[in-house]
């Protein structure tokens, strides 16, 4: 329970209850990028250098990006406005208390001390001869899968004659 | 409250911001957003338990938080594609107004 | 085998050729159909002649065999044959065919099917001819109903007379009641002799090989198989040749054109039953044994023949319709020819059939020449003092009387007849059919004197010319010719009938009992003796004595007093009312089998028709009302019980439904909501395990 955890925590808890709660769609991403940051700070700090650096090139870097051109894509001139909330909100906001207090109730029930012996930080080198070696056919499916996410992505958002009245 | 258990304790509240602005929003690529912290949430659980795991030597909790980026990377790329042909469809990513998905 | 027996078979095949091109014919070119038909029967009568000649340099059956169907190890041959009997058969037909050819261009003159008509003549013409140079039962079968076919079509020949349709039916269905026997016989004899060509250099049905088989083997009631294969092939022979009872049929086809008449009913076709017998006499005459002298099929059909003969005889006398005295006399001088057949043999037989078949042809065409002079009318008794208008037909006909009559010593039927007589008169089994025949031939002359006597003596009494007229529903033609003076037919008819009254001369003295020419060529044997058999003269002047007797009491009581009207009655009519009225309606048996055979008939369709209406559509009815019943049944089961129980719970599998619809909003968060739930609850599941 480092000081450095601690800035770390309040600030994602702080940016992602921003992110789920502001008004302003794009707001909202920009806090997010805020949270996607501090966990990989965070990951950093437990020694994965590499997740971490990878959380920021694909959360910061694409995904935060993509939200936001989605956010302008589907900005309607007349319906920008939406209400913020569904009409089920407060339902939904205590489903997410009772997950998060069985959840804290789990954790907390369960004294795990682990290991905090010698941490011997990841090395990139270590992880791109692993990928090569064990984990090459889970690799070779995730780039089977990230290629059909490309093509399929493409193919649902293209543009159809038909569709535009 | 050991190191360990302060980090559950962070992804539990992360997963439960994600998983409450997943419920209330109704902005369609905002759920898509809540939907991805939770991910990130399990990310960190995945981290943390590498960290404190037996030997760090096992990489298998680095392998598995990278190849669930990537996993994610993917699941966002089709589900904004999915909201933008939505949009494109109703003219809308207000999920009150979308309940065509019902039997 | 010479050339000619290999072509024997282009005898029957060129006028069914010319039948077949003049079917194709329009109907208004009446020249070329009957210019074909007259041609091609030319033709065969010149083949036929040619055929005549090789057989007379050699009398042993000539054969041309041919396969025709193959299945399994069976092989059905065809073929045709060249014989004594098929060769005088053949010129007799083909010649009698060509002048009935050439007499029906005047007589059909008017009428406008005349293309269909000589289609049909030439078609039967064909199957006639092909029945005479069969060589296998099988082709003579085919050609059988081919002359049959061409039958009815020719007594229907004007159609639209229902009483013509009528009697073309009865012909076709009476005949074929024949035919079946004839059919079972054929089919029994292939059985047993496992062939059905005649002569096949030794292994045919009449060789001997087969016969004696047949001879020894029995059947029912000790009968050989040969007499009863016989028999059953002489019921074709009956039907065909109208033998009692099966003679019902010739009379009524006195509906159809008199030229049909002369050529079908008289001289012809008739004759195929008598020729059918003569053509299987080996397998009637067929000894077993222990030798029966004449086989028992061989006296059944000089019995048959006998009581024909008589029957016919005597109810032609009392006819008024010129051509039904005419058919009821064939019907009589077929039973004579199988008397013939059956106590002389096949030339004794053939004899009478050859010289009947010239005078009746030359009788019929005379009534036909008669008929159309007077305009359509076939009423004896409105005829009369014919022989002063019509002179040619008078003579002729004149002939042709006397040669059925039997006048002795110069015309053929004298002969021929003489010859049945005297050899019944030796008939070893019984001395009844000799009286019975004897009585018949002197009733052939008293008739025929009859007949005479009305049409062509005392006054005439046609419609118009006689104190009464009233029309008559039986004219065949008046539709062409108005009532008018009688006169005589043109050249072309007259002239058939004097070549035919020159034959009814002459051919009696080829068979005379001192130079028995056809008797012995017949028999194939070319020792041309007179025999001097005992008795023979006796015989003689027996039947000479009979039939001017009959010729003398006709005289006596038709031409002594001229008849004055038509009302008259006849003479034997006062005399005998009863038998006469039994007599004119041919002793009631087309009555009898209309109070038998047709009412049976009738009756057995009306209870068949009972039965289908009461028995069979009851059951039917009631097993419909009994499914009926059963569907009410399950309806009401399905209405009150499954309907019910199938709606109540259909309305709670619906209702059910309606409530999982209600989770299944379309919502996303709302499904996310209860996935947080479920997860909520799932690790307060396992927190409680575990701490249990």
């Amino acid at each position: 329970m480092s000081i450095s955890f601690l800035i770390i925590a309040v600030l994602i808890v702080g940016s992602t209850a921003a992110a789920m709660g502001l008004r302003n769609p794009i707001h909202c991403v920009l806090t997010l990028s805020i949270t996607f940051g501090g966990i990989a700070a965070l990951f950093l700090q437990l020694g994965a250098e590499f997740v971490g650096l990878t959380q920021i090139m694909v959360y910061v870097g694409a995904v935060a990006i993509l939200a936001v051109f989605a956010i302008m894509m589907t900005q309607s001139r007349r319906g920008l406005m939406l209400g913020t909330f569904s009409r089920n909100a407060l339902v939904g906001l205590l489903t997410a208390v009772a997950v998060f207090s069985v959840l804290g109730w789990a954790v907390l029930s369960q004294p795990v001390a682990g290991v905090t012996a010698a941490v011997s930080p990841v090395s990139v080198q270590q992880i791109g001869s692993s990928l090569m070696h064990e984990y090459v056919l889970p690799l070779e499916l995730i780039g089977l899968l990230l290629t059909a996410a490309l093509i399929g992505a493409i193919v649902i958002a293209m543009e159809r004659k038909e569709d535009t009245e | 409250m050991t190191g360990l258990q302060a980090y559950l304790l962070l992804s539990s509240l992360l997963f439960a911001i994600g998983l409450a602005g997943a419920l209330t929003r109704r902005n369609a690529i905002l759920v898509l957003i809540g939907i991805e912290l939770m991910l990130n949430a399990a990310n960190i659980n995945f981290i943390a338990f590498w960290h404190y795991g037996p030997a760090t030597t096992y990489i298998t909790g680095v392998m598995f938080a990278i190849f669930s980026i990537s996993v994610a990377a993917a699941e966002a790329a089709v589900g904004l594609a999915i909201i933008v042909a939505a949009y494109r469809h109703s003219h809308t990513i207000d999920l009150d107004s979308m309940n065509s998905l019902k039997g | 085998m010479t050339w000619i027996v290999r072509y024997v078979c282009l005898i029957p095949a060129l006028p069914m050729l010319a039948a077949g091109i003049s079917a194709l014919l329009p109907q208004r070119s009446r020249k070329p159909a009957a210019g074909l038909a007259i041609v091609s029967m030319a033709a065969s009568f010149a083949l036929a002649l040619c055929a005549f000649a090789a057989a007379l340099s050699n009398p042993s059956p000539q054969v041309f065999n041919f396969s025709w169907l193959q299945f399994g190890d069976q092989t059905l041959a065809l073929g045709w044959l060249l014989d004594p009997l098929t060769a005088v058969m053949l010129v007799m037909v083909t010649f009698v065919g060509l002048l009935i050819f050439i007499y029906s261009t005047g007589y059909m003159e008017h009428d406008e099917n005349f293309t269909r008509f000589f289609c049909f003549l030439a078609l039967f013409a064909g199957g006639m001819l092909g029945v005479i140079i069969a060589n296998s039962l099988l082709l003579l079968f085919m050609c059988w109903e081919i002359v049959g076919l061409t039958s009815y079509l020719l007594i229907g020949f004007w159609y639209q007379n229902p009483r013509a349709a009528a009697a073309a039916k009865k012909a076709f269905i009476t005949t074929r009641i024949g035919d079946l026997g004839f059919l079972i016989g054929m089919v029994w004899l292939y059985a047993q002799a496992h062939t059905l060509l005649f002569y096949d250099s030794g292994r045919g049905a009449l060789e001997s090989g087969a016969v004696s088989h047949l001879a020894v083997t029995t059947t029912i009631y000790g009968l050989t198989l040969s007499s009863a294969i016989g028999l059953l092939i002489f019921c074709g022979a009956m039907g065909k040749s109208g033998q009692v009872p099966l003679h019902v049929w010739l009379p009524d086809a006195m509906e159809g054109p008199t030229p049909v008449s002369a050529l079908i009913h008289a001289a012809t076709m008739v004759a195929a039953g008598v020729f059918l017998i003569a053509r299987i006499y080996p397998l009637m005459s067929a000894h077993g044994v222990e030798v029966v002298t004449p086989t028992i099929a061989l006296q059944v059909v000089t019995w048959v023949g006998a009581i024909t003969a008589l029957f016919g005889a005597t109810v032609a006398v009392a006819q008024w319709d010129i051509k039904r005295i005419l058919a009821y006399s064939t019907v009589s001088q077929l039973g004579y020819m199988m008397i013939g057949l059956g106590v002389g043999g096949p030339a004794v037989g053939m004899f009478h059939l050859i010289t009947h078949a010239f005078f009746k042809a030359l009788l019929f065409l005379g009534a036909g020449s008669v008929i159309h002079g007077c305009s359509g009318e076939q009423d004896i008794r409105r005829m009369g003092g014919l022989r002063k208008y019509m002179p040619l037909t008078f003579l002729t006909y004149g002939i042709g009387m006397l040669a059925l009559s039997g006048f002795p010593l110069v015309v053929s039927g004298f002969w021929s007849k003489d010859a049945i007589l005297y050899s019944a008169h030796h008939w070893s089994v019984s001395q009844l059919p000799f009286y019975m025949a004897s009585l018949g031939a002197l009733l052939t002359a008293f008739y025929m004197t009859r007949q005479v006597c009305y049409v062509f003596f005392g006054t005439l009494r046609l419609p118009g010319h006689g104190p009464v007229s009233h029309s008559e529903p039986d004219s065949e033609d008046t539709r062409h010719h108005g009532a008018g003076h009688p006169h005589e037919s043109p050249a072309v008819m007259t002239a058939p009938l004097a070549i035919l009254a020159f034959f009814a001369f002459a051919l009696g003295f080829l068979g005379t009992p001192l130079w028995p020419w056809f008797q012995s060529f017949l028999n194939g044997d070319h020792s041309v003796a007179a025999e001097h058999e005992p008795g023979l003269v006796a015989t003689m002047a027996a039947s000479s004595v009979i039939a001017l007797l009959g010729i003398f009491l006709g005289w006596l009581l038709y031409g002594r007093q001229s008849i004055a009207t038509c009302e008259a009655p006849d003479v034997l009519e006062r005399a005998q009312p009863q038998t006469f009225r039994v007599l004119h309606q041919a002793y009631f048996i087309d009555a009898i089998y209309d109070a038998t055979f047709v009412r049976l008939t009738r009756w057995t369709a009306k209870l068949a028709d009972l039965l289908d209406r009461f028995l069979f559509h009851g059951i039917v009815q009631a097993i419909s009302f009994g499914v009926l019943g059963l569907a009410w049944v399950d309806s009401f089961v399905d209405n009150y019980v499954v309907n019910f129980g199938f709606d109540s719970s259909w309305r709670s599998i619906s209702m059910g439904g309606r409530a999982m619809a209600a989770l299944q909003g379309g919502r996303v968060q709302a499904y996310l909501r209860y996935i947080g739930l479920a997860l909520v609850a799932l690790v307060l599941y396992l927190l409680w395990g575990v701490a249990r």
